[in-house]
């Protein structure tokens, strides 16, 4: 069972394509790559319509599932249907669950769970510590063995220096990376909002940029010390960024990622239209101006390596109270793709090579999993894109079991059009002109 | 949660005369901040409070501007002064009222905020005075509700009528508020009446001075126009009105300084700190006062304290307020 994605605009970085390119799928793998390819008169061949650009698939690595335990905020097939309709092939999904993911038994029920029901891949992260209480190693050896892809305490940073050093030097055996959430406790304490102007006039209490950036240096000196990668979840100051990128300069084995909503809004949207909308309260929180500024130049310039989501489910209830009780966190799946478009690439800071980079190429090279180029025998796990067609933000819409996003009622230009995983098309975006070219949507693999 | 009733339509009402007073002019049903209101909007209240404190120098201290109408006096943090204060104005005005106490541990037996309210809506109110532990806790209820909200103090944002009631008292005493020089010393960052207040006087073209420890300055305040100084001596200097804020003893186990001694030393205001200021200063405290931590007895008691007369302007400032949001509309129409 072949097929040929014809007349698409590929951009694959890694192959040092960037123009019209044919893709020939067999089954679950690529076949072949290349301009006009000639193929049997059994192939199915699919004109890609005018305007699509062809991708390898987009990999989110920063995800909350919620199952096990949460699943009235999300499930494995609630995510990633939402995965596949924002245009993601790939989700790697963090171990904060009840119970978290601290042991091989979870990780293959996590994996036997998503074999079943979801729409795009998973690749769960293990927990660092047992429990995730910061207080001893999990069984990481056995993490990996299970299918974990790196390993974090996600949702809060691992608490000690001494632990993320024993962390570091364990993971490395392995060469898997530890993912950290970097916070000083104390320094956070009470805090719901970036400290700040803001936050200030609106008496909100503020958490200080040097919360994270304390945390960011902390683990760029371990990360020197050892040898072994960190990898920086969520980084949203630029103090965090300036220490980056000191330490990418002197060679140490440090990535990092950035999510939408960070380089899209301000602190400043805290004061209205909808003063103390809850959907605004993340952590970490939105930033200032300053900050959103030096993560557009940090994207642009390679000092970020990723783009990843921290979709992170609430139910609205839970968001339906006053600001400082509601959880931290929103949804983010469906509206990456479109706010990296219309925010980074139609504003002229990134190219779509290099925002492929950031979807991508580097999120598949982080984690060391299949994906991040279209070369012939890989997975056929590809996105499409409409960068020309407007997409209507609509939560209601949403595939995902929760609404909290603060983007609901955007217009932003660029969309999805069709997300294919293994072969088979998952996601077609019925907005986008001609997309049912590329197949009626198949549910679970 | 406990309640009380009480029916405030009394016949000795009925001949009263409304004063002559200005109709609704407010743009919104609520009233969150200062920072959702006007220049002009902040004169007309203390204008209409000028009516107000009129009435309460009556005789018969009422009038019917609000009766028939039901404000609720919501308070999920206990506070005395400030609702008995807004009763008082209420009844003054012939609203009935009603009064809820509810725990903000009501979370605790799984009731949200808003289905509290939505169960108090049910019956009909037209005003809720609201004060709630959570900043921005009114703005929400606002957004969620058809009665109009008055924020009787939300967290460490807002203490709206505190602020009015403060303009009111500086104004009769000094004729104006452009142009004066007021000091405010104590905790800042904490502060809901600090915030109100900054947002009034800046408005108002008063020179604001703000005066605390480091660690009790909230970031990036310079950016509202005003003077930060830890130097008491340094904001009250020249200054036409000095305002305490309490420091809440519990701040000194947060390790915001040392000792309520050390406190006293450095930022206690004085007799000899306050004779830097004008020789007619007055001295404000949006109380209950820490005497010998924040300001000391002699200055509390002292011939420039205006601490009683802002309580006795509370009632004014909250009868015209309560009277903008509520009762105008109604003589409006009947216009
Ligand atoms: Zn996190």
């Amino acid at each position: 069972m072949k097929r040929l994605l014809r007349g698409g605009h590929l951009v694959d970085p890694v192959q040092g394509i960037d123009g019209v390119t044919d893709v020939l799928l067999d089954g679950e793998r690529v076949a072949a790559v290349g301009r006009d390819l000639q193929v049997d008169a059994d192939v199915e061949v699919v004109n890609v319509p005018v305007g699509c650009v062809v991708c390898p698939g987009f990999i989110d690595m920063h995800v909350h599932l919620r199952e096990p335990g949460q699943e009235h905020k999300e499930t494995i097939a609630t995510g990633t249907a939402a995965a596949a309709a924002g245009g993601f092939t790939a989700v790697a999904c963090m171990p904060n669950t009840s119970p978290v993911n601290d042991s091989a038994s979870v990780t293959r029920a996590i994996l036997e769970k998503a074999a079943v029901e979801a729409t795009v891949r998973v690749y769960p992260i293990g927990c660092v510590t047992k429990g995730m209480k910061g207080e001893s190693l999990s069984e990481i050896a056995d993490l990996r063995a299970a299918g974990c892809v790196a390993i974090s305490d996600d949702g809060r940073p691992v608490m000690t220096a001494l632990l993320m050093r024993r962390a570091l030097e364990y993971a490395g055996m392995f060469g898997i990376p530890v993912i950290d959430h970097c916070e000083e406790p104390s320094l956070k304490g009470e805090g719901v909002a970036h400290e700040g102007y803001t936050a200030s006039m609106l008496g909100l209490r503020g958490i200080p940029s040097a919360a994270e950036s304390i945390m960011v240096e902390r683990n760029i000196a371990l990360a020197e010390m050892t040898g072994s990668p960190v990898h920086i979840a969520h980084l949203s100051t630029r103090q965090s960024l300036r220490a980056v990128r000191a330490a990418k300069a002197r060679g140490v084995r440090v990535t990092c990622e950035v999510a939408p909503h960070h380089f899209t809004l301000t602190d400043e949207r805290l004061a209205g239209p909808v003063s103390y909308d809850t959907n605004l309260k993340m952590n970490p929180p939105l930033r200032e101006r300053q900050d959103v500024d030096a993560i557009l130049l940090g994207l642009r310039a390679g000092t970020i390596d990723a783009i990843a989501t921290d979709h992170a489910p609430h139910q609205e209830d839970e968001k339906h109270v006053e600001f400082d009780r509601a959880p931290f966190g929103i949804i983010g799946l469906e509206t990456a793709v479109p706010l990296s478009l219309d925010r980074l690439v139609h504003a002229g800071v990134l190219t779509m090579r290099r925002l492929v980079q950031l979807l991508s190429v580097n999120p598949a090279r982080i984690l060391g999993v299949p994906g991040g180029n279209l070369r012939p025998n890989r997975p056929a796990d590809i996105t499409i894109l409409a960068p020309e067609v407007t997409t209507s933000v609509d939560v209601r819409q949403s595939r995902s079991k929760s609404r909290n996003s603060p983007f609901h009622g955007w217009t932003l230009k660029g969309a999805v059009a069709a997300t294919i995983v293994g072969g088979r098309t998952v996601y077609v975006n019925q907005v986008v002109p001609n997309a049912t070219v590329f197949g009626a949507a198949a549910g679970p693999a | 949660m406990n309640a009380e009733t009480t029916n405030n339509v009394a016949a000795s009402a009925e001949a009263a005369d409304v004063p002559s007073i200005p109709v609704n002019r407010l743009r919104t049903k609520d009233l969150l901040g200062i920072a959702e209101l006007s220049a002009a909007e902040i004169s007309l209240v203390l204008d209409t409070a000028v009516a107000m404190k009129e009435v309460s120098s009556r005789p018969i201290k009422k009038v019917p501007a609000l009766r028939g109408k039901t404000v609720v006096n919501l308070f999920f943090e206990p506070s005395t002064r400030t609702r008995t204060s807004f009763e008082i104005a209420e009844k003054r005005l012939s609203a009935d009222t009603l009064n809820i106490a509810a725990s903000t541990s009501s979370v605790v037996k799984g009731e949200t905020l808003a289905d509290t309210v939505h169960n108090i809506e049910a019956m009909s109110p037209d005003l809720l005075v609201v004060r709630h532990s959570s900043s921005g806790a009114c703005h929400f209820l606002a957004r969620i509700c058809r009665s109009g909200v008055i924020n009787a103090g939300d967290g460490m944002h807002e203490h709206p009528t505190q602020a009015l009631l403060d303009a009111f008292t500086i104004r009769e005493r000094k004729g104006r508020l452009a142009g004066l020089k007021v000091a405010i010393c104590g905790d800042l960052l904490h502060s809901r009446v600090l915030r109100s207040n900054v947002l009034l006087l800046v408005k108002m073209g008063a020179e604001v001075w703000l005066c605390g420890p480091p660690t009790l300055v909230p970031t990036g305040f310079g950016r509202t126009g005003v003077h930060i100084t830890s130097s008491v001596d340094e904001a009250v200097e020249g200054a036409d009105a000095i305002m305490m804020l309490r420091i809440q003893l519990e701040r000194m186990l947060g390790g915001y300084f040392p000792s309520l001694r050390e406190y006293f030393n450095v930022f206690g205001m004085t007799r000899e700190r306050m004779s830097r200021a004008k020789p007619d200063v007055l001295i404000m405290h949006p109380g209950p006062m820490n005497r010998g931590v924040e300001i000391a007895s002699d200055v509390a008691d002292g011939p420039y304290s205006v601490i009683l007369d802002q309580v006795a302007n509370g009632v004014a400032v909250r009868m015209a307020i309560l009277y903008l949001l509520a009762g105008g509309a109604e003589h409006e129409a009947a216009a």
